[in-house]
């Protein structure tokens, strides 16, 4: 008969995947890391984020007090003691510079948090809420386009301050870091832009609430919520991230227009955009004073738009350019 | 397309009667009014004066009244000048509205040339250029630009005013439309380099090249009509954004446009001022959203309404 052996396997080599398998944000993030321009330009914004972190808490880093007067040393130009010179005060340019970026940073980080709660909160309200809760996200969002950003900014800042409020009243800051009055631009700035977000997240649940796999864990039996919070947010996550990359230069911006024509924060606290308005004062004596803040919020744009494009071929290949 | 337009028209009464009531409400929520400047009044004379503008009745009533007014086109006095709103907006708009049409213009035609020039020559020298200029536009604040234009081109060589605007001299258009339009024609020419590249690797673009046509025929009569299409999109939004960033342009060359009108009446609570420019913003931007909309039909005949 048959002698009854046991089967012996061929001695085939274990299988193993060629590259690792990585989820929809380990993807991105290679895509981001390849892109170099992106790459660099996050780099250079990280340094600036750190610089401006490091500054409010180290006086070796910030070298001077951005608002210490010194008269015997005005209109300087770079040297080993002022990196960037002094101003029209004898003020160190450098830990000028500094606060003017923290206080820009702070206004575009600021604007965009607030942005994405109002964002968020509505835009899924109405692509969920049925069709009266949509309707009136629509019209109030026909109204905001109509109406001209910069203006409705400029007269809810007029509006918000002077007045006690319990957060962003004037008075010494009840969050520390962020005082009324930044905080009443922030709110400014923040009321005009949210809108965008809105219509993005609104736009991509009402796509997303269409598609097969959220029909299939529909059919599974998943709660609304359970289907909202784990298969619709994180979808809807990736271009509200663009979105954001790019609205924070704008906000910078806003916040520098308002700064130049004197609308924002109130002397001796400067934003970058106040500081280009101080330079201009004083370009025939000191050039250094427009230079440096106007390289310096360059920068950032150029550091957000470039951030932002590497974002965006990362996070949605199809929209590559 | 007639009934199209008139529709749009239609459509533009309750936008601008919205408008008119969120900033009716928003300009009476500034604190303090119109005549609490740095000098304080006497509290009988500020009650009179109040009275006689009827600042003292219930915000509703006021409400009311202003709707009634603005319905037979009276838009009031201005508190500071005493001359009526719609006069003071007469002498303003102009160069407000001139030297928005102007950066308009300057900047579809600059960031057409330069996305189209781009793309033709994809990575060639021309494209880095484009590209560079592209960038760096995008970057900068209008206000920068503005400033380092009359740094160097009016105060080192002397070519332009340095301040005012007159229609039709460049002495005093040249750098404010430079400035003011640079930033769009930086984000038109991306767009267009874009949609440019995405047009010429079209099959129809590979047949006109086979039947012998030389590039020029090509992009001209080709390839930049059907590019043309995603910057129109974009056209209603930038010159939304140009005729209301003007102001700072305005204000860096102190040109008397209603940009600045708007800001000095805020500051002052000038309710018939803010209510003014506002509105006639408002107007301008919704206006130039139709003619774009209409635009597309005229660009791509495909598109009917």
């Amino acid at each position: 008969m048959a002698s009854t052996s046991t089967a012996i396997p061929f001695d085939a080599p274990e299988f193993t995947f060629a590259s690792k398998q990585r989820g929809l944000w380990g993807q991105a993030w290679q895509r981001l890391l390849r892109n170099r321009l992106a790459l660099a330009a996050g780099c250079i914004l990280g340094v600036f984020i750190l610089m401006a972190v490091l500054t409010s808490f180290s006086t070796t880093i910030e070298r001077y007090s951005p608002e210490t007067v010194n008269y015997s040393e005005i209109n300087k130009g770079p040297s080993s003691a002022h990196f960037f010179g002094t101003d029209n005060l004898g003020r160190d340019n450098w830990s000028r510079a500094w606060e003017g970026m923290r206080i820009s940073l702070k206004i575009g980080f600021g604007t965009q948090i607030v942005v994405l709660i109002i964002g968020i909160g509505v835009g899924a309200g109405a692509a969920l809420g049925g069709r009266w809760s949509d309707n009136v996200l629509m019209r109030f969002t026909d109204l905001t386009y109509a109406f001209p950003d910069l203006l409705a900014i400029i007269m809810l800042r007029a509006v918000l301050t002077g007045r006690s409020w319990p957060i962003i009243g004037g008075g010494d800051p009840q969050i520390p870091g962020l005082s009324g009055i930044l905080l009443q631009m922030i709110a400014a700035i923040a009321f005009v832009s949210w809108v965008t977000i809105a219509r993005l997240v609104r736009g991509q649940m009402l796509s997303l609430k269409e598609s097969d796999y959220v029909l299939a864990a529909r059919s599974m039996g998943a709660s609304t919520r359970r289907i909202v919070f784990s298969h619709m947010l994180p979808n809807t996550l990736g271009p509200v991230i663009v979105a954001v990359t790019f609205g924070i230069p704008l906000a910078i911006f806003a916040e520098a227009v308002l700064g130049f024509i004197g609308f924002s924060l109130q002397p001796p606290a400067a934003s970058l955009g106040t500081l280009i308005n101080d330079g201009y004062a004083y370009y025939r004596v000191n050039q250094w004073m427009l230079l440096v803040p106007t390289v310096g919020i360059a920068m950032l744009m150029l550091s957000f738009t470039f951030l932002g494009d590497g974002l965006r071929d990362a996070i949605d290949p199809r929209t590559r350019r | 397309m007639g009934p199209y337009i008139l529709r749009r028209i239609l459509t533009l009464i309750p936008l601008l009667f919205a408008v008119a009531t969120l900033t009716f409400f928003l300009m009476h929520a500034v604190p303090g009014g119109p005549f609490q400047g740095d000098k304080a009044l006497p509290p009988e004379l500020l009650a009179r004066m109040n009275a006689k503008y009827g600042l003292n009745q219930n915000i509703g009533v006021q409400y009311v009244q202003f709707l009634e007014h603005l319905v037979r086109g009276d838009l009031g006095i201005s508190y500071q000048t005493q001359n009526s709103v719609i006069s003071t907006i007469k002498q303003g708009a102009p160069a407000t509205l001139q030297l928005g049409l102007c950066a308009f213009a300057f900047a579809i035609v600059l960031g057409l040339v330069l996305g189209v020039l781009s793309a033709v020559n994809q990575n060639g020298l021309f494209d880095y250029i484009g590209v560079f200029v592209a960038t760096i536009g995008a970057a900068i604040p209008s206000f920068v630009v503005a400033l380092l234009l009359i740094l160097v081109f009016a105060l080192k060589f002397h070519w332009f005013d340095v301040i005012g605007w007159t229609f039709g001299s460049p002495k005093t258009m040249v750098l404010p439309i430079v400035s003011l339009g640079l930033l769009p024609a930086a984000y038109i020419a991306r767009i267009t380099r874009a949609s440019m590249l995405e047009v010429l690797r079209q099959d129809y673009i590979r047949t006109a090249r086979a039947k012998g046509l030389d590039t020029f025929r090509v992009v001209r009569g080709h390839a930049v009509r059907n590019a043309l299409v995603p910057v129109l999109t974009v056209a209603g939004p930038i010159f939304a954004g140009l005729i209301t960033g003007s102001f700072i342009i305005e204000y860096t060359f102190a040109i008397p446009g209603i940009g600045t009108a708007f800001v000095t009446a805020v500051s002052l609570r000038d309710y018939g001022m803010i209510m003014g420019t506002v509105l006639l913003y408002a107007f301008a931007i919704a206006i130039a959203n139709m003619v774009v909309d209409v635009s597309y039909g005229v660009v791509d005949p495909r598109i009917r309404y």
